[in-house]
């Protein structure tokens, strides 16, 4: 996030766009709550009708897969009518004119057609955001998950540039991490192309720091991403996969490909703290500790690093995640002497330039934000106050692509996932808390009153859903948070997966999956 | 009786509330919520609140499983690890460093990320280490 999660509630209007904030959220949306009540303007744009939809001041449905267009006809607006803020462009930005250009296609009307998002909403939306004095944008998987997730996410930028909606107290960009620790995974090096704090491994003189940083010979090759090393394995070059607490056997589209990937491996070894449907296939399992057995540091989504306490010793014979990949280095030959995680505390602030102020004394109390780069530093609230990272603010010029897969015929509903508020990503941990597990103890799917009428479907049925990758059987849940030819399935259930029929296609930038929109064929269970 | 309360962070979304864990005689029995928390400032969610149902659940994992005949069988720490580093040597030594990979959590701690790549790219010597963070 470019803001700290407080600030949400004094912005005077909040475009949610890709993100069911009270499901996934929930603490997040409590701000978005409260600006509401001091009187903020909510816009939520969503195929769904989630919760927040049913308080917005304006809720947009957008088809699937359409974010780019309908943010461009925005922007269309705003600089048609004068909007837009050309002090903030000069000063702060580069580029405008490039984007101007394309976006004279995008009239509300084209954009209606292709969106099916009336143009009369389409101007609504400018004009709330665009006048606003603080505007914030909010968004999440809904808007990255796509083979555009990289256009997606340029769109939003230009929109709070051309607006000058970045850089101020409870304004900006807001990207929701989907997961709890996503942000210190990133932080911490924990990518293919970058040693901790985002330092390029192709950048020699990164490389040399780090080689002497820790005594050792590195490669400047970048390395393989997820769906790179499933191919690997299936393909040959990977021969060996170590999974740290993931579960890739749900959380990655396409199950039935990771599944013969995991399973050509010649060495799998996973470390987790349940016997997940990944670990099955382990050739060794190594039994991790939970966040309440162990000390360290998370960082959140608004890049708050906080701290961790042991409270109990590890269950049985498990041991803390940190112990266990020292005790494996240490026998591969690579010594590591750490007694305890402040003493890797106090290497990474060492080598990470944004924790290089963080120490588990100062981080007692609230926590610190980073950048912190020095132990008198306070931390950083929000980003980009006076310049951007990389000085001006660039415009990409992003034209609307439609999403890899589309209806047709054969499979002519659109399918889409998402969370449930009572549960977590695969729900390795919440399906095994009790009263979450009897909150919602199985997957279901989302159906149209029309369309489960033109099925004859009727709720609680079960449904085959199968999509070019898989088939599966799930209950059918009639209701019209969906649109007519949109049906929706949590994915946290390993045993109606979403993953079995998600598309493995890839944003051709940052690698993420079309999670979010891929076509399906329904047909009631006789 | 033994009751404590350790201050901590939520391990089920992003939003990283604080809460207290409540421990008594060595078992998590529940959380309180930390009012002076920026985060969530004396609130959590239905996640947050049940969060510590997980953590000493029947099915966790309590002893290191090593594949033999086919079959996961419990084995001791020292014959899990020294399978683990060993076979990882093996493998490097014949196909070279890029044949392995890791995926690191976001679920567990920076620590415990930072130590991860650091095993893979200082020790292995590949850089081939992503996590789950785009799904
Ligand atoms: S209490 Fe709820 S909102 Fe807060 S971190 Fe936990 S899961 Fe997220």
């Amino acid at each position: 996030m470019t803001n700290s999660i407080a600030e949400l509630e004094n912005a005077d209007c909040i475009l949610v766009i890709g993100s069911n904030t009270t499901s996934s959220h929930p603490l997040i949306a409590m701000r978005i709550f409260r600006a509401k009540q001091k009187g903020a303007r909510l816009i939520v744009a969503d195929p769904r009708r989630i919760q927040l939809a049913l308080m917005a001041d304006l809720h947009v449905r957008h088809n699937l897969g359409t974010d780019v267009a309908l943010i461009n006809a925005m922007m269309h607006v705003i600089i048609k009518e004068g909007w837009h803020n050309q002090a903030f462009i000069d000063e702060r930005t580069e580029g405008f004119e490039d984007l101007k250009k394309i976006l004279d296609a995008y009239t509300p009307e084209k954009a209606a057609e292709i969106t099916g998002v009336a143009a009369d909403d389409i101007i609504r939306m400018a004009e709330y955001y665009a006048k606003a004095k603080a505007g914030s944008i909010v968004y999440c998987m809904g808007i990255t998950q796509h083979t555009t997730g990289v256009d997606n996410v340029r769109t939003l930028a230009n929109l709070s540039m051309i607006t000058g909606h970045i850089g101020r107290e409870s304004t900006g960009v807001n990207p929701l991490r989907g997961q709890n620790n996503v942000q210190g995974a990133c932080d911490m090096g924990g990518l293919p192309n970058v040693y901790p704090a985002y330092q390029a491994v192709t950048d020699p003189d990164n490389k040399k720091k780090f080689e002497s940083a820790w005594n050792a010979a590195l490669s400047d090759k970048v390395g393989l991403t997820v769906s790179e090393m499933m191919s690997g394995l299936s393909h040959g070059p990977l021969k060996a996969l170590y999974i740290l607490g993931e579960n890739p056997m749900v959380s990655d589209p396409d199950t039935a490909h990771v599944e013969k990937a995991l399973k050509s491996a010649e060495l799998l070894v996973v470390q987790d703290i349940f016997l997940t449907e990944t670990a099955r296939l382990a050739h060794v399992v190594l039994p991790g500790a939970t966040f309440a057995e162990k000390d360290g540091t998370f960082s959140n989504t608004e890049r708050r690093v906080m701290r961790v306490r042991k409270a109990i010793d590890p269950v049985g014979n498990a041991k803390a995640d940190w112990e266990i990949i020292k005790e494996i280095s240490n026998r591969f030959g690579y010594p590591m002497e750490y007694g305890t995680p402040e003493e890797i505390m106090k290497e990474i602030s060492s080598v990470t330039p944004s924790y290089g102020g963080i120490t588990y004394q100062r981080l007692d109390g609230e926590g610190l934000l980073w950048p912190c780069p020095t132990t008198d530093h306070p931390g950083t609230k929000f980003l980009h106050k006076d310049k951007f990272v990389r000085g001006k603010g660039l415009f990409y010029a992003v034209e609307f692509k439609p999403p890899a897969e589309v209806v047709d015929e054969e499979f002519p509903f659109w399918f889409t996932t998402g969370r449930v508020f009572a549960h977590y990503h695969t729900g390795t941990m919440t399906r095994n808390c009790p009263t979450l597990d009897s909150e919602i103890h199985e997957g279901f799917l989302e159906v149209n009153p029309g369309d489960a009428e033109g099925l004859g479907l009727r709720h609680g049925d079960a449904v085959n859903i199968s999509s070019r990758r898989g088939l599966m059987t799930a209950k059918t849940m009639v209701t019209d948070r969906v649109t007519k030819g949109v049906v929706f399935m949590p994915f946290h259930f390993a045993e109606s997966s979403a993953n079995v029929l998600t598309n493995t296609v890839l944003d051709p930038v940052c690698k993420i999956p079309e999670l979010k929109v891929c076509a399906v064929r329904l047909e009631k269970v006789a | 009786m033994d009751y404590r309360t350790v201050l901590t962070t939520c391990t089920h979304c992003g939003c990283g509330c604080n809460f207290y864990l409540e421990v008594l005689d060595g078992k998590v029995i529940g959380t309180i919520p930390c009012k002076t928390s920026p985060t969530n400032e004396g609130k959590l969610c239905i996640k947050g609140w049940n969060v510590h149902e997980f953590i000493q659940s029947e099915k966790r994992l309590t002893q290191p499983l090593l594949r033999k005949d086919g079959e996961l069988k419990e084995v001791s720490w020292d014959e899990a690890l020294d399978f683990t580093a060993k076979r990882l040597r093996e493998i490097k030594d014949t196909h070279g460093a890029d044949s392995i990979g890791f995926l690191t959590s976001a679920r567990v701690t920076n620590e415990e990320n930072y130590l991860l790549q650091k095993f893979c790219r200082a020790a292995i010597g590949t850089n081939n280490v992503d996590h789950c963070a785009r799904l």
